[in-house]
């Protein structure tokens, strides 16, 4: 079992409900620093997006906060070299789009993951259909790639995605792609609890969860919940890294008070 | 060119989508299969191809350019199709199968607005709601179709984001399809995207190649010598060459300098598929250019990808200035404005007259100039407003 999934499932099994931020790779100066506030506010793992430019699962929030640390000049190695020997106690997972490890090549890809301490890795347009090429890539590395469940995938493509996933299962709560929303859904009960009769990895969900309460709402179903538009909406207002800690222990307390 | 089961064409194609799009493209794949075996559907289509479009398109012996050109040029007549191209062809088939499929609303980017047009069309046609994706750039560059699919009854959304063009209408249109899947079809209008598309939509366009086949025979007895088509994201080509695959002709896709994904040669994943992709070095997306909207795609279909690796197409690349001479071209020798997308193949035609002295050319005239004869006036200096 990998470092991520060991370190999800110890928390999970105490009874612990997950909280996973994210953050832009490079949208800051000092977003190393967000990484560090998400640790010191009781984050379980963070999210390090590595920006790609045609998202087609992000809204606005999130094209505009890739866009920003395109802009300021971030590559997938900068944002991976930045990485290396970063002092936090969590693990951290990389969020991106297949085109970026492909045109790095993915066992390239794979040793820049692990160099940086990187034990995780979200790519939402590689499904199960185009999973064999990157699942030989990675090999015995310390990454656990984690799959997306969609609140209309069938019972049987849960299974089967399921049982492909490592470190945890992503159920995206909306149709829809990331972004705040005043409500978390009708979807999100049915899918983490479809998830939870097919599979004991930890059920972590996301897209549309913007607030202590929609956050606290979307945990009681499932294992965690992770939390990004809201967050980088903060930071590109201005808010600092501290800025961004406060917000995610507000969360910390709404799923912990919840339980 | 026949069926295939796997998604790919060699080592190009797939389904590169998130996971709440796999069941949406696998009912596409299965409800066409299931429609193109299906007697009444084609004949529904047939009927609305003949009757509503104008099928068969002519071809067109280019006495007086063949004779300046030192060749034999035939031109296949996409641009008398109802709407003013071959995109037609594809959007009445996409839009009976999301009938078919219980959708009642289409989803469609578009670029310089030819396949918005269309899709507009069909809607009002067959009475589906009608959502447009369109670059902020592109609806500058084509206000009269822009008005034309409102005049239609779509609704015409701007993409505002990245380069405001083809490539982030299309990353707007996945976006609402991930959001609106279950009562939406995307019809996606080039022989591009995750599988089905380049596969159905080649189908639905070989009616082109199969029909010059037809009509070259006819006329000469016997296959052109080449078969050339300008390739954006490809859809037109890949029609004609169906027709020709099988056959000695050269087939020839003429890529905009600007936009040369085949020729440039790096194959990238983007809009659900690998391919050959324009990118930078980390596996950006970068913007193509060129002087014709419908053409300024990063990437190609797969199809042509996998045609170039095999060798058996190949794909040249004219500058914009050659562009706007073979658009004069044409025009003044054969009373035909052509648009700035297929004149193209012409200017490649006209710059490899040599190479191809004595021998008959068959060119996909895949639409006309009307919606680019604005645009034209003002590069060449002339005030028309």
């Amino acid at each position: 079992m990998g470092t991520l999934e060991k370190h999800l499932r110890a928390r999970r099994d105490s009874g612990r409900k997950l909280l996973m931020p994210y953050v832009s790779g490079g949208i800051t100066d000092d977003w190393l620093d967000v990484i560090r506030a998400y640790d010191d506010a009781g984050a379980d793992a963070v999210e390090v997006g590595i920006p790609f430019s045609d998202p087609v699962m992000d809204g606005p929030t999130i094209q505009a906060a890739n866009d920003q640390a395109l802009r300021r000049g971030a590559t997938p190695i900068s944002i991976l070299s930045e990485l290396q020997g970063l002092d936090v106690s969590i693990p951290l997972i990389a969020m991106t789009y297949a085109n970026i490890p492909y045109r790095m090549g993915y066992r390239r890809f794979v040793e820049e993951l692990g160099r940086a301490g990187v034990h995780g890795a979200i790519i939402p347009d590689i499904p199960l259909e185009e999973l064999d090429p990157w699942e030989e890539a990675v090999g015995d590395a310390d990454v656990d790639t984690v799959m997306l469940a969609s609140p209309i995938s069938s019972d049987e493509r849960l299974r089967r995605l399921t049982a492909r996933s490592r470190g945890f299962v992503y159920g995206v709560n909306v149709l829809g792609v990331t972004g705040e929303r005043a409500d978390v859904g009708a979807w999100t009960a049915d899918l983490a609890g479809r998830l939870k009769q097919v599979t004991d990895l930890p059920v972590v969900m996301g897209f549309g969860i913007s607030s202590p309460e929609t956050a606290a709402a979307a945990a009681a179903p499932s294992d965690g919940v992770i939390v990004a538009s809201a967050i980088m909406r903060l930071l590109l207002d201005g808010g600092s890294a501290l800025d961004a800690g406060a917000f995610v222990a507000r969360l910390r307390d709404a799923i912990d008070t919840a339980l | 060119m026949g069926d295939i089961t796997d998604g790919r064409f060699g080592r190009f194609g797939g389904q590169y989508i998130p996971e709440s799009l796999v069941g949406a493209c696998q009912e596409v794949e299965r409800e066409f299969r299931a429609a193109w075996a299906d007697e009444a559907f084609r004949a529904r289509l047939d009927g609305l191809l003949r009757d509503y479009a104008g099928r068969p398109s002519p071809l067109t012996v280019c006495d007086r350019l063949s004779d300046e050109l030192g060749l034999r040029l035939l031109l296949k007549r996409e641009d008398l199709n109802h709407t003013g191209s071959h995109k037609i062809n594809n959007v009445l088939g996409q839009a009976l199968l999301a009938q078919r499929m219980g959708k009642t609303r289409l989803v469609a980017e578009t670029g310089a607005g030819q396949h918005g047009v269309a899709t507009a069309t069909a809607a009002a046609l067959l009475g589906l709601d009608c959502v447009v994706y369109m670059g902020a750039v592109d609806m500058e560059r084509q206000k009269l179709n822009v008005f034309r699919m409102r005049l239609l009854g779509a609704e015409v959304r701007s993409a505002e984001t990245g380069s405001r063009t083809l490539k982030d209408a299309v990353n707007e249109a996945m976006r609402d399809w991930v959001a609106t899947v279950e009562s939406s079809h995307y019809l996606l209008g080039s022989a591009m995207g995750p599988h089905p598309y380049p596969w159905m939509v080649r189908e639905l366009h070989r009616v082109i190649g199969d029909e010059a086949r037809e009509q070259c025979r006819a006329l000469d007895g016997r296959d052109p010598d080449v078969v050339t088509a300008c390739v954006g994201g490809g859809s037109n080509a890949i029609g004609v060459f169906s027709g020709f695959v099988d056959t000695a002709a050269d087939l020839v896709g003429v890529e905009p300098a600007g936009g040369a994904a085949i020729g440039h040669g790096v194959p990238g994943i983007v809009h659900g598929a690998l391919s050959f992709l324009l990118q930078d070095d980390h596996g950006q997306v970068q913007e193509a250019e060129s002087i014709s909207a419908g053409l300024d795609y990063p990437g190609v279909g797969a199809e042509h990808a996998h045609l170039a690796d095999l060798g058996r197409a190949r794909y040249e690349r004219v500058t914009d200035a050659e562009v706007l001479d073979a658009f004069q071209l044409l025009s003044r020798t054969e009373g035909i404005i052509p648009a700035l997308e297929p004149a193209h193949a012409l200017a490649w035609v006209s710059r490899a007259r040599a190479e191809l002295a004595g021998k008959t050319v068959l060119l996909n005239l895949s639409g006309r100039g009307d919606k680019d004869v604005a645009q034209v006036a003002e590069l060449l200096g002339h005030d028309v407003s």
